[in-house]
């Protein structure tokens, strides 16, 4: 009963820490499906963290403290669609330059206007998202095995968790189901066959870039102002690459990019309540847990489990012919 | 007097320096087939996409049906009831035939509803016209000639009252060609106009009401087909009169140098390219390869040239050469004294970044003669190289210029100087003049001819069907990775050599 | 047709773009409520100002030579090392251990064998990646990033569990012996009564980036393989038609842009910090991706770019004693040059064509 108990704690943290993942690997998605890449989708949660937290902080609402996250984490997406449509750049070094350009603002920002060494205030009360208790959570919870899964697994999150899960289904539908989906995995195989075909490239991937910068705008939000209660100095810590490696492990898919993300936030979940594992003799070392995600999506890349391979216009501007 | 169907006034357009189009203009009637010919880079297909808005002119008036129309984007020129088949085809490849039709041309956010009609008006399209597709196959598992029909379909779902159709016949055996022309006819017969890019005379002669020509960005005529002849329209084309036949006295072959057996080529898609052939290059003889584009000739060039693996057996001067793994690679070929002009100058035979004094070490680089110590002896190539450029006419006469800035007759000078300046046993030829104008055509096939006059082996490559005519020696066609067989120039014509291009086979043909 | 003369390409658009990238800085500056002249007036003077200045300067730049070179290499082959950061830190745990396990009798030997070990401990972490887009084609992009996440669970495995000294509670190696110390700028051109570079940490490790700096010179643009690298950089199909093969070459330049990442760690960890720390390279394998943008990949504009960026790390560190401007004000510096160098620059470069296209068309 002890194992259960335990299980579901891990569980209920592997939900927690997946989420944020989730979020941004849906983000990833609907970039990299329409043709471009995003290696900044670290960048853009730092900042949407940062700004959450802050407005959170200085109005007492987290709801425009979302806001404010959605909307800083479009102003870099936009950054990226000027860079990468626009213009023509290189996808992978405005990722780069994103990425470092969040890193350096958030703080430079959060220096000068809390002057608290890069962080924001602690967020409390209205500043944060509160956990959502289903009803009879807590008349349930006595009961044995489904009652601890209801209460506790799946009860009790913030809100924004259950956003996240219920854009899986949704992203699906929209991307095989409706006429901007098919737009949209169409400019990301063939360009070429969108423009012809009279609708604007630039348009679509503009708007899939946007969509991006929404979903990256939400996953920082909840770190800020959900898993955590205020902004500190790097604190989506790699998890942009880790959606990233998710996103590439799913194969593009998104029922697939739920697996996967739940997969690494229960790596997570495990690094962070065990530590140094033991089994039984043998000692699994918690960098090898902090590792795995990359590991698995540089095997999954290999081609040995499956290939993965990407939307085929994806990373290269579009240009007409000539 | 009918309003025109389409009419260009004055359309300019410049790429850079590069200009394009110079004040074209053009008249269309309705419910006939107009040709454009000109030679490779004349600027048809620029004029086209201008027209179906996917370039924008610089300068210049377009009209349809007797009103002055803007053509911004495509879905313009959709708008207006034009419709255009491109060269190479815009379609989604893991994408169904009826997802392709319908993108771009949906009613309503929600697909289901839109998938449903287009299949219902598909299937009524394909009645009409006899346009017959699997809706439910993806792209990539259709023939190229499915592929085309697919495009065809897309632009009548569209409601599309004018139709153009850039080079249809360079991926189809004659045999589809033809077909693509009866389906064009009908049409024509309900009404829609026609426009038809290519550069076969041929065709423009067969199935055309009017024909305009252009040559170097400009509309040199504009004809009724039946007030002229193949002779007249060549020489509009190209400017002066044409010498289609190369002097050369008759071949001398000598011991076999290339034998090939039982030769297969499988892509790394994992499809068989060439199945199986036998062949045979002596000393001091062309052997010319026909054959539509796809159907193996390139692997096979790229094969002997060591840019890809096969099956098989090779041998040259009567040694085997390996056809994977060590030794089988373009150095090895050229230390095996294989010189090699490959089909696409830009993205093979050059770096098109690189100095002209650069790319004539290219594939040679690891040559003793270039290297001085850990080093490339530089100055001894650019030495090399002022020679060849001398040799050879390059124009301009400089070294120091990337190979981008010299037009595309001059570029294949750089790369068939180095090739033939390296004396080889046996030179592979693939599309010498493709893209080429016509005073650096001459001078080339006289370097080939003169190569050959010197006892070399030499197997060309080519879909013009006049270039194969006016070098081979010898003939042999290709169709689906195989050798339908051999011919004398002589002994042939083109109408038995097509037939064999479209796969039939046997004595009677 | 060439669309503008070589030298506006080569020198006119980098220094364009860095003037944006100023301007846009100083004006993050005012909107923190700073001068922006002040600011670079205090950069300079703490960066340049002085010896000690300049002995900073120089060892931020020895590091950025080398991982810029790094990146500079990849590049020539159309490949983004962006792993340059995990190879700087195996190249770091390759000088650790040579360092600490063999008594070396004298720096420059030690120098020579650690040169030797981080080349080959930065190739080694560049090699898989290479090796796995060379043969089974996955995106070298997306596996560098994983390997230096990796490199850093590895390093941080290594210095906790194995290399920390008993009782020492500090994630980071013991001490190198004396005798591995490498000259410092202050022992090598200090006189009795002048002394100068004091306490800076600058050593001769800025030499050896130099000479990293004509060697690959001569390697990309004298040599057969740098000419072979740069034709499969331009054109894959190209190198496979001239018996170029594109696996050979992928897997060399990723292990010489390696090894260059890897010798970093000659400067940081055996010139500097005498030991190896966590977080010893401190991001300066990504800021090798800005000095190889900036420096137009070619070894004289990298070693340019990194004396540009070794003094805009001097100056912040500077700034951030002496103002109320953290130092991640370089950070945001950094992301705009590569910005403005790398993903903006076509918007640099289409209105620059256009001026001089009609330059040319008004002289003929």
């Amino acid at each position: 009963m002890e194992f259960f108990v335990t299980l579901i704690q891990v569980l209920d943290s592997t939900v927690r820490l997946a989420t944020p993942l989730l979020l941004a690997c849906l983000a990833g998605l609907y970039s990299e499906r329409a043709g471009i890449f995003d290696i900044g989708l670290e960048g853009k949660m730092l900042m949407a963290a940062f700004f959450s937290a802050a407005i959170a902080a200085v109005t007492g609402s987290v709801w425009l403290g979302l806001l404010a996250g959605i909307g800083a984490s479009l102003v870099l997406s936009a950054l990226h669609g000027l860079a990468s449509i626009t213009f023509r750049g290189n996808q992978l070094i405005s990722g780069v330059a994103i990425n470092f350009l969040a890193s350096g603002m958030t703080v430079l920002i959060a220096q000068s206007w809390f002057q608290q060494g890069g962080r924001t205030p602690s967020l409390f009360g209205g500043g944060r998202f509160e956990p959502i208790n289903f009803p009879f959570a807590e008349a349930l919870e006595g009961v044995p095995f489904i009652g601890p899964i209801y209460s506790e697994l799946l009860s009790g999150h913030s809100i924004l968790v259950y956003v996240a899960f219920l854009f899986v289904p949704l992203t699906w539908w929209i991307l095989f189901r409706t006429r901007f989906g098919l737009r949209l995995r169409a400019v990301g195989e063939n360009p070429a066959a969108v423009d012809t075909a009279g609708v604007s490239v630039v348009g679509l991937r503009f708007a899939a870039v946007a969509i991006c910068g929404i979903l990256c705008g939400i996953a920082g939000a909840y770190l800020a102002t959900a898993l955590q209660a205020g902004f500190v100095k790097e604190m989506t810590a790699g998890r942009g690459f880790i959606a990233l490696a998710a996103l590439i492990f799913a194969k593009w898919r998104p029922w697939h990019a739920m697996w996967a993300c739940l997969l690494f936030g229960l790596l997570q979940a495990i690094a962070l309540r065990f530590q140094n594992i033991d089994l039984g003799g043998v000692v699994i070392p918690v960098q090898v847990m902090d590792a795995l995600p990359y590991i698995l999506t540089v095997v999954i890349l290999a081609g040995f489990v499956g290939k993965a391979i990407p939307p085929r216009a994806g990373g290269e501007p579009y240009v007409k012919e000539r | 007097m009918t309003v025109p169907a389409i009419e260009l006034k004055g359309i300019s357009k410049a790429f850079g320096p590069v200009q394009a189009n110079k004040d074209i203009s053009i008249s269309v009637a309705p419910g006939t087939i107009h040709g454009i010919i000109g030679e490779n880079g004349a600027g048809k297909s620029t004029l086209m996409s201008i027209l179906y808005g996917f370039y924008k002119a610089d300068k210049g008036e377009i009209w349809i049906n007797g009103s002055k129309t803007d053509i911004p984007d495509s879905q313009a020129a959709i708008a207006s009831g034009i419709g255009m088949v491109f060269q190479h085809f815009k379609l989604v490849e893991n994408f169904s035939v009826l997802e392709n039709i319908v993108l771009g041309a949906e009613d309503g956010g929600l697909l289901a509803p839109s998938l449903a009609k287009a299949r219902k008006e598909l299937k009524e399209l394909e009645e009409e016209y006899e346009l017959f597709v699997d809706p439910d196959k993806r792209i990539d598992e259709i023939g190229v000639g499915m592929q085309q029909r697919v495009e065809i379909l897309k632009a009548l779902y569209r409601k599309a009252e004018i139709l153009i159709l850039d080079e249809p016949t360079g991926v189809l055996t004659p045999a589809e060609a033809d077909q693509l022309f009866r389906i064009l006819d009908r049409l024509r017969s309900e009404g829609k106009t026609i426009i038809v890019i290519t550069h076969k005379l041929r065709e423009i002669m067969e199935n055309t009401d009017t024909v305009s020509v252009m040559r170097r960005g400009e509309m040199t005529a504009t004809v009724k087909t039946a007030e002229t002849n193949p002779q007249e329209l060549a020489e509009l084309m190209v400017g002066r009169k044409v010498l289609l036949q190369v002097d050369k006295v008759p071949a001398q072959p000598g011991k076999p140098v290339l034998e090939i057996e039982k030769l297969s080529v499988t892509d790394s898609a994992g499809v068989e390219r060439v199945k199986g052939i036998d062949l045979t290059v002596r000393a001091g003889e062309i052997v010319g390869i026909a054959g539509v584009a796809g159907n193996g000739q390139s692997e096979l060039l790229e094969v002997l040239g060591g840019m890809r693996p096969g099956q098989g057996s090779i041998r040259l001067n009567g040694e085997p050469l390996p056809l994977h793994g060590p030794g089988s690679d373009g150095q090895a070929r050229r230390a095996q004294h294989i010189a090699h002009v490959p089909e696409d100058r830009q993205r093979e035979g050059l770096i098109m970044d690189f100095y002209a004094w650069e790319n004539v070490a290219f594939g040679y680089h690891r040559d003793p003669a270039y290297k001085r110590g850990l080093f490339m002896d530089n100055a001894a190539l650019r030495a090399d190289t002022e020679a060849k450029i001398e040799k050879f006419d390059v124009r301009p006469p400089n070294g120091w210029l990337t190979a981008k800035s010299f037009s595309g007759g001059n570029q294949q000078k750089i790369v068939v100087a180095r090739e033939i300046e390296r004396n080889p046993d046996l030179l592979l030829v693939g599309q010498p003049t493709r893209g080429v104008d016509i005073g650096a055509i001459e001078f080339i096939h006289k370097q080939i001819v003169a190569l050959r006059d010197q006892g070399k082996a030499i197997l060309l490559v080519s879909v013009e069907l006049e270039e194969i005519f006016s070098l081979s020696d010898r003939i042999a066609v290709m169709f689906d990775g195989h050798i339908m067989g051999e011919r004398l120039p002589a002994e042939t014509d083109e109408k038995e050599l097509g037939l064999l291009m479209a796969g039939v086979a046997g004595e009677a043909a | 047709m060439e669309k503008m003369p070589k030298w506006a390409d080569v020198v006119l658009i980098p220094i364009i773009s860095l003037l944006l990238a100023t301007i846009l800085s100083a004006i993050v500056i005012l909107a923190i409520g700073e001068n922006p002249v002040e600011a670079v007036n205090l950069m300079v003077t703490g960066a340049l100002g002085s010896t000690y200045g300049w002995g900073y300067t120089l060892y931020y730049a020895t590091n950025f030579i080398f991982t810029g070179l790094a990146v500079a290499v990849a590049f020539h082959a159309r490949l983004f090392n962006i792993g340059g950061e995990g190879q700087a830190m195996l190249g770091g745990l390759g000088v650790a251990i040579v360092c600490l396990s063999v008594p070396w009798p004298h720096w420059t030997i030690a120098l020579l064998a650690a040169c030797a070990a981080s080349m080959i401990f930065g190739a080694a972490w560049a090699a898989i990646p290479a090796y796995l887009q060379a043969k089974r084609g996955s995106h070298i992009v997306i596996t560098t990033i994983m390997f230096n996440f990796i490199a850093a669970a590895f390093l941080n495995y290594m210095l906790v569990n194995v290399m920390r000294p008993q009782g020492s509670q500090d994630p980071a190696t013991a001490r190198f012996p004396e005798a591995v110390h490498l000259p410092t700028f202050q022992s090598m051109f200090s006189s009795a009564e002048n002394i100068v570079f004091r306490g800076a940490p600058a050593n001769i490790s800025f030499f050896v980036a130099i000479l990293a700096c004509i060697v690959v010179w001569a390697l990309i643009w004298r040599t057969r393989l740098g000419y072979e690298i740069r034709a499969y950089g331009h054109s894959e199909t190209g190198a496979v038609y001239a018996g170029i093969s594109p696996v050979r070459i992928t897997i060399i330049a990723m292990l010489i842009s390696g090894a260059l990442a890897g010798m970093m760690a000659i400067n940081n960890v055996m010139g500097e910090a005498e030991r190896l720390v966590l977080n010893s390279t401190e991001g300066a394998g990504f800021i090798g991706i800005a000095v190889a943008l900036m420096g137009r990949s070619h070894p004289f504009g990298v070693f340019l770019a990194a004396i540009l960026f070794g003094f805009l790390y001097q100056g912040g560190a500077e700034l951030a004693l002496w103002t109320s401007i953290p130092r991640e004000l370089i950070v945001v510096i950094q992301a705009l040059v590569i910005l403005f160098t790398g993903a903006l620059d076509n918007m640099v470069r289409m209105p620059l064509e256009k001026i001089f296209l009609s330059f040319r068309k008004g002289a003929e």
